[in-house]
């Protein structure tokens, strides 16, 4: 056989496979196993901001609408409904109403109803007298004026002006539905949902027991008899937990390239995934701090940074370029690469240094006379790796750094009191759109802009994009904001990180997200083919 | 004996007292509680939350006052609840003392019954081939960490059995859970088995050398029962003291071993406390080892006198 026609044997054998793999009726039972990499701090979605939560706690829970769990590029365009069979805008664009779904149950026995959403979307606005213990996502429901029921099986969301992107964040994997006759405190240790997993228990350090709700509204799902996580903080085990089929999967989106490379290599068979997940390394600099409250020096600082040494040293080359939005084509609201490159610090890496060592020379800086700082950041191996490598790249603008790790705990206390000079941290944008990532990183006032960036004109253009309907007319806007974003030095981003997952070749169904870590795991129609 | 033994039980109270005023003392110190963690999870500070918060946990109230609510509390059976789980402690912390126990008992055991024969071996062979064998393994066993040797024992074991030994699910049955414990043991056994191992070489040594075990000798005592019965015996002081601290480190200072081999014991389950500040488990984990590390102590002196009859308390 010539090598051609043998590649082309080759191909229709692989695609006749894979089509036997995909038209393979879904097996019920089975416990899927999956290791966790942290007992979470608690189970309650709406509490937390970390996906070591949502990954278990996902499949608890159902939304109003949901992303299509198997299209991984999540989008407006992939919301499916859930436990709304429809919805529709007024005409004014400022009233959304879900049709309900009837005859949904909570995991406990009683009826789901419209004034559940409104418990849930008054506990998130800080209407009711039950209250979160924390509420990291409170703004993202800022231009909810109000919940209205009507009846049993129908809810509006009355919107202060236009904002398509609503829907987007009703979407997301952060915004479940929670039972109004069970009270935010024990959704914490124990939740109950009306998703296609009851909760069993968690026991700390050790494991997250959900087993399948048979009363689940979907017929037929899940496939699945449970899920089983159990907890191996340590990395280094828990992959070989993986490859002597311990578990199922590794903990989505958890592993390096290198560990990838190690699994693949030890178990061949294994499905691996790499993929964006949405989550940037950004520096922070304290901007009424002198000297950094000079805009020359932070241009100068940024425009010291190679990005790409960043991502080949940090990520062997698995890592993107971008702005604060994740870059196409994973991401929908990134930056184009030509418009990146127009950036300063985002094209010829010499003449940009050499531009910023004219700068620090101009302010009095030299490499006699150094400018001495201090890079604070998280004493931990994702967030102190880049900042070595930051330290390396900022001795080139005549800036000579030293490392500050800080105890995890103590992090966002320390930035939140502006208790360092310029930092290195992490950003993990819970939606691909541009008003969770602007209004939670950029505005002024908000409670995660950690270098109080603020620019009265830019917020008009916030709100300009959000009231946007015109998908491209709103999509230049966003370019735009976030091209003007990194001009003004606000939180310069070093690189978007991809990351790795695991699955046996038995697991069906598995769709890993690839422009969010946050919204994919209900797992509902996995199935275990053995 | 009785004075001896009513003095020991004050001892031990006070010792206790002091432990618990240091405990908690030092983890207030340390910067940073409960809530400023709590909200470190979400990425965001609420100010007006956390202090609602701080003061639902009554963190706002002077440190004396949660001292004496503590020990009150302790006094009563009532450990109070786990800031993380919002579970009683007593609930959290009960389920793990028996795996750590496994573990540290096994690790002792191990210890014992491979440090103890070996070193009297070594001593009695001084000089020998075996005992440069020996002397090498034993210097092996402290000088190899245990997370390391750990690693490389679950890499052969998922290499060459394809199967890994670690702590998924509570085993079932008394062989399953000797399989399961046996491995890990074994990895921290051998560092204490050197250290037994060296130790009773070094102490047997000094024992051979006296004129009594000469005399034994002279009279035609056999080999086995001068090394075993005469000369063990007297050498073995210093080895009970050492496995006694040993077990009493054990029973805390496995976190390597649990982090490495999934073991959720007390260790892992302290150190994770710590890092969240979990007040109530840490003060209440530490006084718990505290109290064993005491009573062990206690029947280590007590053992002196059952193995030298000359050792009286009065």
């Amino acid at each position: 056989m010539k090598p051609n026609t043998m590649a082309l044997a080759a191909a229709l054998l692989a695609g006749l496979s894979m089509c036997n793999a995909q038209a393979a009726e879904p097996k019920h039972g089975g416990i899927l196993h999956i290791y966790h990499r942290e007992t979470p701090p608690s189970l309650s979605i709406h509490e937390e901001a970390t996906f070591s939560v949502n990954v278990p706690a996902m499949g608890i829970f159902n939304n109003l609408v949901i992303y299509d769990q198997h299209i991984p590029q999540a989008s407006i365009a992939t919301i499916r409904p859930e436990l709304a069979t429809s919805w529709a805008w007024d005409k004014s664009n400022t009233a959304l109403t879900f049709k309900l779904r009837s005859g949904v149950k909570w995991h406990d026995g009683v009826p789901f109803t419209a004034k559940d959403v409104k418990c849930t979307f008054d506990l998130l606005q800080g209407k009711s007298q039950d209250k979160f213990r924390k509420n990291p996502r409170k703004d993202w429901y800022e231009f909810v004026s109000d919940v209205t029921v009507n009846g049993d099986d129908e809810v509006t969301f009355h919107l202060k002006r236009p904002q398509p992107s609503l829907l987007a964040m009703l979407a997301s994997g952060y915004t479940p539905i929670y039972p109004c006759h069970v009270p935010a405190a024990q959704m914490r240790t124990h939740p109950i949902g009306t998703g296609p997993y009851k909760f069993v228990e968690m026991k700390q350090n050790e494991s997250i027991t959900l087993v399948k709700n048979p009363d689940y509204w979907k017929k037929g799902l899940p496939y699945l008899d449970g899920i089983e996580y159990t907890i191996i903080k340590n990395r280094a085990t828990a992959v070989l937990a993986f490859v002597a089929g311990k578990v199922d999967m590794t903990f989505p989106t958890e592993m390096t390239a290198a560990l990838v490379k190690d699994v693949k290599s030890q178990d061949p068979t294994a499905i691996c995934e790499i993929k964006p997940i949405n989550v940037n390394t950004n520096l922070i600099v304290n901007r009424d701090a002198p000297p950094f409250n000079n805009i020359e020096l932070r241009k100068a600082m940024a425009m010291a940074l190679d990005r790409k040494a960043f991502i080949d040293i940090i990520l062997q080359g698995q890592g993107d370029q971008g702005g604060s939005l994740l870059p196409p084509p994973e991401g929908v609201w990134g930056m184009p690469p030509d418009m990146l490159k127009t950036i300063p610090g985002y094209g010829d890496v010499k003449k940009d240094r050499e531009q910023a060592r004219a700068i620090m020379a101009k302010l009095g800086y030299s490499a006699d006379k150094p400018l001495k700082i201090k890079v604070s950041t998280r004493n931990l191996a994702t967030y102190r790796d880049p900042a070595a490598v930051l330290i390396d790249q900022l001795k080139s603008i005549y800036i000579d750094a030293e490392l500050e790790p800080v105890e995890s705990s103590q992090w966002f206390a320390k930035v939140a009191r502006k208790d360092y000079q310029v930092g290195l941290n992490l950003t993990g944008n819970g939606i691909d759109d541009p008003d969770q990532a602007f209004y939670e990183n950029y505005s002024c006032g908000s409670e995660r802009n950690y270098t109080h960036y603020c620019n009265k004109d830019l917020e008009k253009l916030f709100d300009q994009q959000s009231a946007e309907t015109d998908p491209a007319k709103r999509k230049q806007l966003v370019w735009e904001i976030d091209k003007k974003i990194q001009e003004d030095v606000a939180r310069p981003i070093l690189f978007h990180a991809r990351t790795g997952t695991c699955w046996k070749p038995y697991v069906k169904n598995m769709t890993i997200m690839s422009n969010n870590t946050y919204n994919g795991f209900r797992f509902e129609d996995i199935w275990l083919d053995k | 004996m009785g004075s001896y033994l009513i003095r020991r039980f004050f001892l031990m109270l006070l010792t206790l007292f002091g432990i618990s005023v240091l405990i908690f003392t030092m983890l207030r110190i340390v910067p940073g509680n409960i809530a400023d963690i709590v909200f470190d999870a979400a990425g965001m500070i609420d100010v007006a939350d956390k202090v609602k918060l701080e003061k639902d946990l009554g963190l706002d109230q002077p440190i004396a006052v949660q001292y004496v609510q503590w020990i009150n509390g302790l006094a009563h059976g009532d450990l109070g609840y786990s800031y993380v789980s919002e579970k009683p402690a007593l609930q959290e912390i009960l389920p793990r003392i028996p795996i750590t126990a496994k573990l540290a008992g096994l690790a002792l055991l191990f210890a014992i019954v491979f440090g103890v024969p070996l070193g009297v071996v070594s001593a009695v062979k001084q000089n020998s081939g075996i005992d440069y064998v020996l002397r090498v393994v034993s210097l092996s066993g402290l000088s190899m960490p245990a997370f390391w040797l750990g690693l490389l024992i679950l890499m052969a074991f998922v290499r060459y059995f394809g199967t890994i030994p670690i702590y998924t699910d509570p085993p079932q049955g008394f062989w399953n859970t000797l399989w399961l414990f046996s491995i890990p043991a074994a990895a921290v056994g051998f560092r204490s088995s050197a250290l037994v191992m060296r130790l009773t070489r070094s102490s047997m040594l000094e024992v051979l050398r006296q004129d009594y075990i000469r005399t034994a000798r002279a009279k035609g005592a056999s080999d086995p029962n001068i090394n075993y019965h005469h000369a063990l015996r007297n050498a073995i002081l210093p080895v009970v003291t050492v496995i006694g601290i040993e077990a009493a480190f054990l029973m805390g200072g496995l976190i390597v071993t649990e982090t490495v081999f999934n073991i959720p014991g007390v260790a892992r389950f302290l150190v994770e406390a710590i890092r969240w500040r979990d007040y109530p488990i840490v003060q209440n984990l530490v006084m718990f080892i505290a109290v064993v590390a005491v009573v062990i102590n206690f029947l280590v002196d007590l053992l002196y006198a059952v193995l030298d009859p000359r050792i009286k308390y009065s």
